[in-house]
């Protein structure tokens, strides 16, 4: 692959549009050009649950939504008038019938490279590699990964893992490259492919799992969402259960960068978020990992910490944010940024709120709220 | 009307449809045609199931998994006994039931 960085500009003056995908159906949340005010409009599929929904820059107008009820299967939806109608996959995501491996629900969607309209790639719970090559209408496994002899090794059975289901996200396809790809799994850690997904190879040297006795194993770690750095895709980014951490490639070793977070606060969180062209640029949003775990905002005051310098330091942000009582849980899918310069930073809580930033998390209000459970945010403009 | 042969071998089954499921049949009530390959082998639940994906595509994915299993939360009732498996044969009475069962929020 080409070691360049990749050329970023802030996307003009228009509204944004956060894609909003809840336990409970997806709705759209668009403001208007200054991105003060904000107007909420759904529910689409009310009652889905609904992982993730995105749409695809390289037409600006297909979206793709990952859904399941309670009572029934798991599928993808699609729409190729930005949200106006939609239909069904006719073959989404699915195990090969002979390996015993059921499909629970579909969790992460991301677009393929840009060279490659219609193509896109699904993560799934628990751990598979699906790619369609028809903007979504069916769906193929990645045999080399959900086939890999490994695969079992790498990401235990599949009862393990995360509270509701072990499961495949940051599927991160490389700007310069299509055939150069990492995901994130909980549990398994991150892996990387340089021949498009037909051999993958681990990378989480350096990243602790305090959950293994002994030494940190190879694989078998729980990162929580792991993000290219902005405009240089040789850095990435990574919440992870156990720290937050930094990478640059061609080195295999993450840097713990959590050890600088404030010690009250700690470096257990769920979503990290980048800026689009400042590679040195990250948020994360820290939950509570103490004792039993309670994942909310530590001590009740929610607040996002960014840090300018790679994460060598970091900056509470938390002006417009509840200064107490406010119990938030944000999930690795909800926090999210624009590209409009200066940068939006949006989260969504578990309690059915949506904060946002329009001055790089200098300040916050809450754009809705009273909505489900949120799973994802993902903004377009 | 339940199960009937008709002049083309197949069995016409009455099928009642759950809420969640009409959006693919836009209705409460179906009848599907289930082929009968040989006079000795009669048509199954599993049987259903495939017509009605035909005639409504997508639907039997989300009811059966991909490894043959009912969902979870999926029952079906065949002239009004429980049945999880797709081989249960069909009787000249069938009517099938597709029921969604979920509790909690």
């Amino acid at each position: 692959m080409t070691r360049t960085k990749v050329a970023a500009r802030p996307a003009p003056a228009r509204r944004i549009r956060l894609l909003v995908a809840t336990r409970k159906g997806l709705w759209t949340l668009t403001s208007d050009v200054a991105r003060n005010g904000w107007k909420l409009a759904g529910p689409q599929f009310l009652g889905h649950i609904v992982h993730h929904a995105v749409c695809d820059p390289r037409d600006g107008k297909t979206w793709l939504a990952a859904a399941r009820t309670g009572h029934l299967g798991p599928t993808v939806f699609r729409s190729a008038d930005s949200g106006r109608t939609w239909k069904e996959a006719t073959r989404p995501p699915a195990f090969a019938e002979a390996g015993g491996r059921v499909v629970d629900h579909t969790f992460w969607l991301t677009p393929g490279h840009a060279s490659e309209p219609g193509v896109w790639y699904a993560g799934t719970s628990p751990q598979g590699l699906f790619r369609s090559a028809d903007a979504g209408a069916t769906w193929e496994g990645v045999a080399g990964f959900n086939a890999h002899p490994q695969r079992k090794a790498w990401c235990g059975g599949d009862q393990d893992g995360t509270p509701d289901g072990p499961k495949m996200h940051s599927i991160l396809i490389d700007p310069r490259d299509r055939a150069h790809m990492y995901i994130g799994m909980s549990g398994g850690g991150v892996f990387e492919s340089v021949d498009a997904g037909a051999d993958w190879r681990p990378l989480n040297k350096g990243v602790r799992a305090d959950f293994f006795p002994g030494p940190p194993p190879e694989f078998g770690h729980d990162p929580h969402c792991v993000r290219f750095a902005g405009a240089n895709p040789d850095r990435l980014y990574q919440q992870n259960h156990c720290g937050i951490y930094r990478i640059d490639r061609p080195s295999d070793t993450w840097q713990d960068i959590g050890a600088t977070m404030p010690k009250s606060v700690g470096d257990v969180g769920f979503p990290v978020a980048v800026h689009p062209r400042d590679p040195d640029s990250l948020w994360v949003l820290p939950m509570d990992g103490t004792s039993v775990w309670p994942r909310t905002a530590p001590g009740g005051r929610p607040a996002v910490y960014r840090s300018r310098d790679g994460g060598k330091t970091w900056k509470r942000q938390d002006q417009g944010l509840p200064r107490s009582q406010a119990w938030w849980t944000v999930k690795r899918q909800a926090m999210t940024t624009d590209t409009r310069d200066p940068m939006g930073l949006y989260f969504g809580t578990t309690s059915g709120e949506i904060w946002g930033s329009r001055d790089e998390g200098r300040s916050f209000r809450c754009l809705a709220r009273h909505l489900p459970h949120i799973f994802a945010l993902e903004a377009w403009c | 009307m339940t199960a009937r042969a008709s002049r083309e071998a197949a069995v016409v089954v009455r099928v009642k449809i759950p809420s969640p499921l009409r959006s693919y049949t836009g209705a409460a009530e179906v009848t599907v045609a289930v082929p009968v390959l040989a006079p000795e082998l009669p048509p199954t639940v599993g049987g259903v199931l495939a017509a009605l994906d035909g005639a409504y595509p997508g639907i039997r994915f989300r009811i059966i998994d991909e490894q043959r299993q009912l969902r979870p939360h999926i029952k079906l009732f065949v002239g009004g006994t429980l049945t999880r498996d797709l081989a249960t044969p069909l009787t000249s009475e069938s009517e099938v039931m597709i029921v969604a069962a979920l509790s909690g929020g």
